[in-house]
């Protein structure tokens, strides 16, 4: 059973999204993800300053089996990427809504985050899957 | 998330899927099951890299049902297979016997790589690949008119390939008691019938072990006692690392139809004496061989991060030399590492373009690791050639 936390936002393509307090939002891939794709072995993050807009291909996480790319849900600039998974990818696996982060972005562009689904719309997608 | 690119092997359409006899067991033990080429086949138990491991170091077992057996029969059979395949079944002397080979079209291309087992004077059996059953079947029954053989597809049967360097021992306590000193005696390549079970020292993973054919009806008793001596389930994707770091190559990936086997890594499996042996192929592949071949197939190993995968480019000097057949991470040398057919006068050293970055890559001579210990020197450094 996939762990989906209900108090973040969602993409179809399987992205999670944090509002943040101090108004930045945090992006990674999900539980139900990280489970298709296996022990990740190679992230590839966005250079921070980077200005993404929704469906943007910004990042990319390689599994033993697969190269998935990571699509940017929001509009906005990369403020800062999670340098830790360098060296350590299998933090998405196994904390993938923790320590498994991937990037932050600073200000978005609100009318995007209004596009992104919830917890109950995602498990609905997954399940038709 | 969007999928970019994968191990070919993992390719969905999810009706009518084909079972193996060990079906029930994969879901009982929470495997997650993948198409591969029609059959609904476990990738892995839930570790792909522990699972791995496992036959690196103790013993891994891999449900290889779907692959193709398929016993021939008929006076003259051995005429008959030592004109389809490329290696020379002459040299099959002794009873159980196996041999590695390709099978050619015209053109000295290779339709399918299988093992052939010598059982008698009349008698062969081979095991070919699950995805191209139908057009081996095919070819090899057209062939096999012209010298009376008998063609018989044993889909009664499963195959069950348990690997790594304690893997004789644990599999013999599982087999017939009156066997155990006639399997424990099998030399490498060579095979053994002990009542039902077939029993070939053969395998696909860079370590010792066995390939057990039996009735399909006993392979989950089979299955069953090998996890309760120790034996660790291994899903298609470990098996996929482990033959990629044993430096053999897949069909369909590493080479096809319109790739020889002296483009592939395979030089060596073609029995070019006698030379008045007439094999399918022959004639296409003399020439080649006579005008020289301009690629050769070797090794890579990715000196920093990232994922060497299929279908990248191979350069040097940002000039592209060959693309690359195979890629993964190997979890024994722990970098990336693929095969890649590549012009004949490249260096030790080159890139691969990596979604539109040239990353550094030595150049090596597979296998990458056998029995346990790694076989190529990952360290090396120098001046870039």
């Amino acid at each position: 059973m996939s762990d989906i936390p209900g108090d973040l936002k969602y993409t179809r393509s399987h992205e999670w999204v944090r509002l943040e307090e101090d108004g930045s939002v945090t992006i990674g891939i999900t539980h139900h993800a990280q489970g298709s794709l296996g022990e990740l072995v190679y992230v590839e993050v966005p250079d921070v300053g980077s200005e993404l807009s929704p469906g943007e291909a910004c990042a990319v996480v390689e599994s033993v089996k697969a190269a998935s790319d990571v699509y940017a849900p929001v509009e906005g600039v990369i403020v800062e990427v999670n340098d830790a998974l360098a060296d350590q990818p299998e933090l998405i696996n196994e904390q993938p809504y923790d320590d498994g982060w991937i990037m932050r972005f600073g200000e978005v562009n609100h009318d995007t985050l209004a596009e992104l689904i919830d917890s109950d719309a995602y498990l609905a997608s997954i399940e038709d899957e | 998330m969007g999928q970019r690119a994968q191990s070919s092997f993992f390719v969905c359409d999810g009706v009518n899927m084909m079972r193996t006899p060990l079906y029930e067991q994969h879901k009982a033990a929470g495997a997650r099951l993948v198409d591969f080429a029609g059959w609904d086949m476990p990738v892995h138990y839930g570790s792909q890299i522990d699972e791995h491991h496992a036959v690196r170091r103790v013993a891994g077992m891999f449900d290889v049902s779907h692959m193709t057996v398929v016993d021939l029969s008929g006076i003259r059979v051995r005429d008959f297979l030592r004109h389809l395949l490329a290696n020379d079944v002459a040299k099959l002397k002794t009873a159980g016997k196996a041999l590695y080979t390709c099978m050619l079209n015209d053109e000295g291309c290779v339709i399918d790589d299988l093992i052939v087992y010598f059982r008698d004077d009349t008698h062969f059996r081979i095991v070919v690949n699950a995805a191209t059953r139908e057009k081996d079947l095919a070819w090899i029954e057209k062939h096999a008119k012209g010298y009376e053989a008998v063609v018989d597809e044993r889909d009664d049967l499963a195959m069950v390939a348990v690997q790594g360097p304690r893997a004789r021992e644990l599999a013999a306590t599982c087999l017939p008691a009156a066997g155990h000193d006639d399997v424990l005696a099998l030399k490498p390549f060579n095979a053994v019938a002990i009542a039902d079970y077939f029993v070939a020292r053969t395998g696909y993973t860079g370590e010792d072990g066995f390939e057990i054919i039996l009735p399909g009806e006993q392979a989950p008793d089979l299955w069953d006692s090998l996890a309760r001596a120790g034996v660790v389930t291994c899903g298609l994707g470990a098996r996929d690392t482990l033959r990629l770091e044993a430096g053999m190559n897949l069909y369909g990936q590493d080479m096809d139809e319109n790739t020889s086997p002296l483009e592939s890594g395979l030089g060596w499996t073609i029995a070019w004496e006698p030379a008045d042996r007439d094999f399918i192929g022959r004639g296409a592949l003399g020439r080649q061989k006579a005008d020289g071949v301009a690629n050769k197939f070797v090794g890579l190993v990715l000196e920093g991060r990232g994922v060497l995968r299929a279908h990248q480019k191979v350069l040097v000097d940002g000039v592209v030399v060959g693309e690359t057949t195979s890629g993964t991470f190997s979890p024994t040398l722990e970098r990336a590492i693929g095969l890649a057919r590549v012009s004949k006068t490249i260096g030790d050293r080159c890139d691969v373009d990596i979604r539109g970055r040239q990353l550094p890559v030595l150049v090596v001579k597979p296998p990458f690791v056998r029995n346990g210990e790694i076989k190529v020197d990952i360290e090396r450094r120098g001046e870039r050639s």
